[in-house]
């Protein structure tokens, strides 16, 4: 049987993660293709909604990408998205729902080889906890 | 703040009234709004007075609530009340008005909240049933036993879930948001004299005397909150026990028929325009094949568990637990105890109480430096 390849959706911060998940890129640092990323002018700007949906219709595993605490573009939208991410993993862990499947990361734009590591690290993660459960779930 | 007494005459319905209009004859509000019995009298609703004679037959104990009026204070005051504005709330309400406030979906400036101590409410068409049957005295078999500290529902009927579960029923709370009168019933002899909370400035103008508040009232309070609170603990660990995985989710909202009822009754849930109401969720005909395609199979209409899931994510920090929602849904999804359970949890983490004080910042609106770094 093929090994399980956990797919992860990435929302990363124009200024800092998405920047440094480019910078990873074009330094030819190599880290698994498993995540699929979406670009936001802020993490202080992602709704639940998007993470919510991204677990509902079967992604294993959501990367949430800032820039470092003191750095955001917008002076404090970082601050507000690890709120709203707390709001979040405290509901999905009250519900049930492994909230370990949402990372919150800060990634700087230098940051190349972290935000690699990050990936590497949450593929390895994931496989160990396996697909997530909703996947294939039609009635959702 | 005056604690006054209020000698009934005629009885304490007519007593409240009395004091109402005088609210509106001494100038003190312009307007007020006041649970009012329908032609019918099979209802009590919340109706927007300014002619004191109209105040007549006003009914502020009635056992039940048809819409919270905290949204209604908002529409009365979002873009500037036309003078002042009383209106006659329960505490749930209040503390949905507040959190409006903070919202910035309404004002309070030119309000005087008059809050009534409730006596529990049934769903509407209970109400309708029992004021059909037994007239008035749905009102006040409640306020009989208020006196004892006793507040239970007519033989054969229930309250509404979220009041079963309601320790917060009274506006006399320690550190609460204290509205400018206050009209208490509880552990008090409602039938002889009704007992009259109001700032110094308040009392002065309606000639209220300081008459201090017999002790039977904390008693009574003590006793129905601690009786309600014990019912809610076993309503939270019923549902933890029953929610522990993603199918037992499932199951919780498998009747849900999307149709957004909660939404529409609930008086934190202010957006002018819900995103799930706009074009995002008309998908092109093409996504549902591929997504079908997908999974092999899709619920349709699609995107139920996404809304209620979403839903809680945006309500759940201001829930005051009101169970509007609950009470509009045509599934009887048990949305008051969801809301309130999983509310308990998120509102710990930042030591938040929805409606608590209008200086309390929602978490949302605000953050710290130095907080929740095990996330990142």
């Amino acid at each position: 049987m093929r090994e399980f390849e956990p797919r992860i959706i990435a929302f990363l911060c124009n200024w800092c993660s998405y920047a440094g998940a480019d910078l990873a890129g074009t330094s030819r640092i190599q880290y698994p293709p498993n995540v699929r990323i979406i670009r936001l002018m802020c993490s202080g700007a992602l709704d639940p909604v998007y993470v919510i949906k991204a677990l509902l219709e079967g992604a294993d595993g959501v990367l949430i990408g800032g820039c470092h605490p003191g750095d955001c573009h917008y002076q404090n939208g970082n601050y507000k998205a690890r709120r709203r991410v707390a709001i979040l993993k405290s509901i999905l862990s009250q519900i049930g729902f492994d909230e370990e499947r949402v990372w919150l990361r800060w990634i700087s734009a230098s940051e190349a080889k972290y935000f690699a590591d990050t990936v590497k690290e949450m593929v390895a993660s994931l496989k160990e906890k396996g697909p997530n459960p909703l996947k294939g779930i039609g009635e959702i | 703040m005056i604690n006054a007494m209020l000698e009934v005459e005629e009885n304490t319905l007519s007593t409240i009234v009395g004091l109402l209009q005088s609210l509106l004859e001494r100038g003190i509000v312009n307007a007020l709004l006041v649970p009012i019995p329908t032609l019918s009298l099979d209802n009590v609703v919340q109706t927007l007075v300014l002619d004191p004679a109209r105040l007549k037959g006003a009914n502020i104990i009635a056992p039940v609530l048809p819409v919270s009026s905290a949204k209604l204070v908002a529409y009365l005051t979002a873009t500037g009340a036309k003078g002042k504005l009383g209106a006659v709330m329960r505490s749930c309400e209040i503390r949905a008005l507040i959190e409006l406030v903070k919202l910035q979906q309404a004002k309070l400036e030119d309000v005087v909240i008059i809050g009534v101590d409730c006596l529990g409410t049934y769903e509407l068409t209970d109400y309708a049933e029992l004021a059909r049957s037994i007239g008035k005295e749905v009102s006040l078999e409640l306020l009989a036993g208020s006196k004892e500290g006793r507040l239970s529902p007519h033989n054969g009927y229930q309250f509404r879930s979220a009041c079963r579960i309601c320790e917060h029923f009274s506006s006399d709370l320690e550190g609460f948001y204290q509205p400018d009168i206050a009209i208490r019933l509880i552990g008090l002899d409602s039938e002889r004299e009704v007992a009259v909370m109001a700032s110094d400035e308040l009392a002065e103008k309606l000639d209220l005397k300081e008459e201090g508040m017999p002790e039977t009232r904390m008693e009574a309070l003590e006793k129905i909150a601690k009786e309600r609170a014990s019912e809610r603990d076993r309503a939270f660990s019923d549902f933890r026990s029953r929610v522990v995985d993603v199918q037992s989710l499932l199951g919780e909202f498998s009747t849900c028929i999307r149709c957004h009822n909660c939404m529409v009754a609930c008086p934190i849930c202010y957006c002018k325009e819900c995103f799930f109401r706009t074009d995002t969720f008309y998908h092109p005909s093409e996504r549902y094949f591929k997504w079908a395609e997908r999974k092999g199979a899709i619920r349709m209409p699609t995107d139920t568990l996404l809304y209620q899931l979403t839903r809680l994510n945006h309500v759940v920090i201001s829930c005051v637990g009101c169970g509007m929602c609950e009470s509009a849904c045509p599934s009887h999804l048990p949305l008051a105890t969801i809301f309130r359970a999983i509310g308990e949890g998120v509102q710990a983490i930042f030591d938040y109480v929805p409606g608590r004080r209008l200086e309390e910042e929602i978490p949302l609106a605000t953050f710290r430096e130095e907080e929740l770094t095990e996330l990142g």
